[in-house]
């Protein structure tokens, strides 16, 4: 047995050997590893402890940098932790270290081999044992080396105490209970004058402090003198870190430690210790005027510092300042700019943070200008990321700052705009959003849909398509501020348009049906009038529909069928709609530029131009009505249907222009229905809207919905009868009559539909934000823009301005932001209790064994009910422990028994200071060597206590300091 | 504290990695192609800190290789540069002007001597020599020879890697050697 053994320690490849041979390597890398890890297999399996232990160090090595699996050889480093050698200990604490989790079986083999090393002699040994429990250490490994870990945490060696100092963090952190016994000899070392044990154990607060500052209160006169004798840099940055969490809790602290802290902001030469003042005065003692100044001051120095570190650090503390103290930000405002354009991009995302902290009501406007002009020029990457803050900032708080938004509505186009862009979803949103909740801004949001959409260069960008899906529903939904809905449809319908993604183009679909509707609507609601406006259309019109609007007029009727041959070959390839055409050939453009512009003026919806329109619609739409896509498919159907009865029944109506005969048409209520439902507002729904509905008397709710089948059958059949479309052809197919039955049913579907939709309205109407005013706005035109022409879009701009500036002198705030108190107010009750579940019931069961040893129990009046009550649920797994730290047991008991009354208050008042007699006495016993410092701090700790006792909501901080 | 200490150097190949905090195998993968990505990418005009995940990391370079620590967002970034350097100082203590190659081929040796400097993610020892004492010791005990302090404090007087270019260890090596 000892041939094979020695034949493998002899030729084993040493970790030197693997990773010589991993350089020279020639088969791969990762052959030559698979390799390798084989070997590892063989010689892993060797009785021989040292060949293991070699093995294990190469696989080890590997895992560390190779990522092979070492989570089977887990075993072999339990062996190799419990051999004798040191080397060969060593390499099985390194191997276990790295690769065990709270999963692996053997964890539970280890705990006797860690006891032992932590009680070893030899230090290096117990050091190895420290190094591995902090790295693996588990509830169960931390409960049952508590005793262990205790004892060393006054070992005479200095080298061991520190490490089980900051081995003592984690085993809080696992086992919390572990607190009562080890906490006094913890915080003893904060009197140790060795500077290490210092160090290690201001950081072990340091991290307890992170979790719950609360507790540490009382140790805080330690602190305060660490912070004014220690000289140790390392020391006193832990330190005011713990100053910082706990100076927000104490004002009384606060304002005592401010003082040193300038002192040492003032004096010390290394930038890490003042960065840290710095930090901790802005962080946490920002409302000391003085301290804050010098604290900026010193900011200002690490800003015109070279190294990008420092400026960096600079910014990030003007970043945290900047809240509370914007004088701070503008006092260094060229340096935040400057930096801007700094090419280090953590840099210039601090200084954006900055500037966007900057803004104001008054300032917005001139710094996203600089800003958006800035991103044209930046990087894709950072141009983004100052698009999106812009974005963000300005529609905070439902755009509290903006008090322009034609101005923001055009900002938000020129951000479209630029090259890069990837915002497109955000400022979708924002279109739509400004458009519902923003009456105002509509005129200049139809005009900057408008522009966007008859770009067909924009049609390219994939990123822009959700801006102009955006444009589209706005272009749609509030055509009746547009100057020109012809030239809207137009756009909407052009061939490009087809390089759009379906959920998209059945955006654009829709707008065009409704934009078709408005338009008809319009003609017709003014046909009755339009026999007195004839006169007049020649003069306001431009040149060149001039003559053809003056011709129309007059031989309107007489030239129809003539000028139907004239206007065949003036449209695009129609190849199987002529026939359905004829009848409203009417359209009576002789000289063939239907399709390219029609001029639109204010009353100006004449009859050929609403042919024109519904033509090119129509000419549009066919090749749609073959499309794969359902979608898009119903929608185009939707859009022929209304095209077909209106040419079925509009000859008649232009025709015969009395009202009486008017009113008796089908067409006329439908588009009358149709029109009435699209303009009525769609406003804001709040996202708590579910909720806000009332359960009414009768209704019970049932937890099982398995007949929601069966309710859900009912309410799909009528639907899906009502808008079937049972040929998918009929555009295709040549019968007419079909053609029409169809699109009749169509529109009559749609028609009901609408009509559900208003009912719904109607009965819901909570669940739609009370839209003010009039739902119908197709003739509310403003006067100031009356008989004016589509080109003359300066003025308009102007105009606009100028309206908005009076509507914002006159009510200082328009009606933008819509008042929704209860939305918010909801939406942050409901945050609140998810941030009350976060809290880790273990970081309670710490802090609560915390501020039992150092405070009895009156913090835990402080601690809200629901921490107690999760203390009780927790209360279990203290019972489960099995009370093996022999001492301890009944202080413990006492104190789980405590912390089940804690719910209940006034039961407690009197027993109270007995119990903490006896738990002191304990301790009092235990911990042998105490300073007369500490026996002072204890009787004032009692007298507070005892006052407590009487003010039962005081604060619970003893003046210590004061 | 400190999550997790990576070693990479310019070809992004990992020299080092010390894990503080859990995490899974795959976890780790992923973190390190994600921050060599980031780290690596940097000019060497930047400045030495990036976000990452909610977390800080801070780095260093000395000539090829990238020291870096994974640290909370509220810790001090200057404080863990000086770490990171205190560790360098200590590798070249103790290998006598350290390059790439003592870390490659002593990688257990430079692991070793990030555990004497930091436990638990927080730094333990802030005294150079004391850290290098410890290593010494260390490897006589590996060696199963008991060295006394006062003999480990003699080679060390003499300065790291001070005569004709033989580092400490070794030096205690030929002397024990000569002993026996």
């Amino acid at each position: 047995m000892a041939g094979p053994s020695m034949m493998e320690t002899l030729f084993q490849r040493t970790l030197e050997d693997l990773i010589k041979g991993m350089r020279l390597q020639l088969i791969g890398e990762s052959a030559f590893i698979s390799k390798a890890v084989e070997e590892i297999r063989r010689e892993i399996k060797s009785t021989d402890l040292h060949t293991k232990s070699i093995a294990l160090q190469k696989l080890t090595y590997l895992n560390s940098l190779h990522d092979v699996d070492m989570s089977w050889a887990a075993f072999h480093a339990v062996e190799c932790m419990s051999s004798s050698r040191f080397a060969d200990k060593r390499i099985g604490y390194v191997a276990a270290s790295q690769s065990f989790n709270e999963s692996t079986p053997v964890l539970l083999l280890i705990t006797n081999q860690l006891r032992k090393d932590l009680t070893s002699v030899n230090e290096h040994e117990a050091s190895l044992a420290l190094e591995c429990l902090a790295k693996i250490g588990t509830v169960d490994l931390a409960r049952d080396l508590t005793p262990e870990v205790f004892t060393l945490l006054s070992s005479s060696k200095v080298f061991v105490r520190k490490k089980s100092i900051g081995v003592t963090m984690r085993v809080f952190e696992k086992y919390p209970d572990a607190v009562r016994v080890c906490f006094k000899r913890l915080v003893e070392n904060l009197e140790s004058s060795d500077p290490q044990s210092l160090s290690a154990t201001v950081g072990v607060f340091c991290e307890l402090a992170a979790k719950d500052p609360l507790s540490y209160l009382p140790l805080a006169p330690e602190f305060y003198r660490i912070l004014v004798d220690s000289k140790n840099n390392w020391v006193l940055i832990k330190v005011l870190k713990i100053f910082a969490r706990l100076a927000p809790l104490e004002p009384r602290l606060a304002k005592k430690v401010t003082e040193p802290i300038c002192e040492h902001m003032r004096r010390t030469g290394a930038k890490s210790l003042m960065f840290e003042c710095v930090r901790t005065v802005v962080g946490s003692l920002s409302e000391y005027e003085s301290a804050v100044k010098l604290a900026v001051v010193k900011i200002r120095e690490l800003l015109l510092e070279d190294d990008p570190n420092l400026k960096y650090l600079g910014l990030h503390a003007l970043s945290i300042v900047a809240p509370k103290h914007s004088w701070a930000v503008l006092e260094n405002k060229e340096v935040v700019i400057k930096s801007l354009s700094d090419e280090d991009a953590n840099i210039k995302l601090e200084s954006l943070r900055l500037v966007m902290a900057m803004v104001s009501e008054s300032n917005i406007i001139e710094i996203s200008r600089v800003l958006v002009h800035y991103a044209l020029k930046s990087d894709p990457e950072f141009c983004n990321e100052i698009l999106g803050s812009i974005l963000s900032t300005c529609s905070r708080n439902f755009y509290e700052i903006v008090m322009d938004f034609d101005w923001y509505v055009s900002l938000l186009g020129e951000m479209s705009r630029t090259p890069h862009c990837q915002k497109s979803e955000e400022i979708e949103f924002q279109l739509i959003d400004v458009g519902m909740r923003v009456r105002d801004a509509r005129p200049e949001l139809v005009r900057l849909a408008r522009s966007l959409l008859i770009d067909p260069a924009l049609l390219g960008n994939p990123f822009l398509h959700r801006i102009l899906s955006a444009a589209a529903w706005v272009s749609g939904e509030y055509v009746e501020f547009s100057l020109n809905p012809f030239e809207l449809a137009e756009a909407l319908i052009q061939p490009r348009a087809s390089l759009l993604p379906t959920s998209i183009r059945v955006v654009y679909l829709q707008s065009v049906f409704k934009i078709l509707i408005f338009c008809v609507n319009s003609y017709l609601s003014q046909t009755e009038t339009l026999a007195d406006l004839e006169p007049e259309v020649p003069d306001s019109i431009s040149q060149r529909e001039n003559s053809e609007a003056s011709d129309l007029a007059s031989v309107r009727a007489l030239f129809e069928r003539e000028h139907d041959e004239a206007f065949n070959p003036g449209v695009l390839d129609r190849p199987s709609t002529d026939n359905s055409i004829e009848d409203i050939g009417n359209a009576a453009d002789g000289d063939g530029q239907t399709s390219t512009f029609v001029s639109f003026r204010k009353n100006g919806f004449t009859r050929e131009s609403i042919v024109n329109l519904v033509n090119l619609v129509e000419v549009a739409m066919r090749p749609l009505s073959v499309s794969l896509e359902v979608e898009m498919l119903e929608r185009t159907c939707n859009i022929l249907g209304l095209i077909e009865v209106l040419k079925r029944e509009l000859p008649a109506v232009f025709q015969n222009e009395k009202v009486l005969e008017k009113e008796e048409l089908e067409v006329l209520k439908l588009i009358k229905l149709m029109n009435d439902a699209f303009s009525e507002e769609l406003g804001p729904v709040s996202t708590s809207a579910q909720e806000r509905v009332p359960i009414p008397d009768g209704l019970v709710l049932k937890d099982n919905l398995a007949d929601l089948d069966e309710v859900m059958g009912d309410v799909k059949l009528p639907s899906s009868s009502s808008f079937s479309l049972e040929s998918p052809y009929n555009g295709q197919r040549m019968d007419p009559a079909s053609c029409n039955v169809q699109s009749k049913e169509d529109s009559e579907a749609s028609s009901e539909s609408t009509s559900l939709l208003a009912e719904h309205r109607k009965r819901h109407g909570l669940y739609y934000l009370p839209s003010e005013g009039n739902g119908t706005i197709s003739n509310d035109y403003p006067p100031a823009n009356d008989l004016k022409s589509g080109d003359t879009n300066q003025d308009d701009t102007e105009d606009f301005v100028k309206l908005t500036a009076q509507s914002l002198v006159s009510k200082k705030k328009p009606n933008y932001a819509k008042p929704r108190p209860v939305v918010v107010k909801l939406d942050e009750g409901e945050s609140v209790p998810v941030v009350l579940k976060k809290r880790d019931s273990r970081d309670d069961l710490l802090s609560g064994a915390v501020r039992d040893i150092l405070l009895g129990d009156d913090a835990v009046k402080l601690s809200s009910s629901i921490k107690g009550k999760e203390k009780v649920n927790a209360d279990p797994l203290d019972s489960k422990e099995n009370m093996h730290d022999m001492e301890n047991s009944s202080h413990r008991k006492s104190s789980s028994r405590r912390s089940k009354q804690r719910p209940h208050r006034k039961e407690r008042g009197q027993t109270n200071p007995e119990k903490l007699g006896v738990e002191k006495e304990e301790h009092g016993g235990k911990v042998k060597s105490k300073s007369s410092h500490r026996h002072g701090r204890q009787k004032s700790r009692q007298k507070a206590e005892g006052s407590s006792d009487i003010i039962a909501e005081t604060p619970v901080i003893p003046d210590f300091l004061l | 504290m400190i999550h997790f200490v990576l070693i990479i150097n310019r070809q992004r190949k990992l020299r080092l990695t010390k894990w503080y905090s859990p995490y899974s195998q795959k976890e780790r993968t992923k973190v390190i192609r994600e921050i060599s990505e980031l780290m690596l990418r940097r000019h060497h005009k930047m400045c030495n800190f990036f976000e990452w995940g909610g977390l800080k990391v801070v780095y260093r370079r000395y000539t090829g290789l990238f020291f870096c620590m994974c640290i909370d967002p509220d810790d001090n970034e200057l404080e863990t540069q000086e770490v990171i350097h205190q560790y360098v100082r200590i590798l070249d203590r103790y290998f006598g002007k350290v390059c790439e190659l003592d870390l490659i081929y002593d990688f257990h040796k430079a692991y070793f001597i990030l555990d004497e400097l930091v436990i638990a993610g927080e730094l333990q020892e802030s005294n150079r020599r004391t850290v290098v004492r410890r290593i010494f010791a260390q490897v006589s005990l590996s060696l199963d020879i008991h060295i006394s302090h006062s003999l480990v404090d003699a080679a060390k007087e003499e300065g790291p890697g001070s005569v004709d270019g033989i580092t400490i260890p070794f030096k205690i090596i030929i002397y024990l050697k000569l002993q026996n």
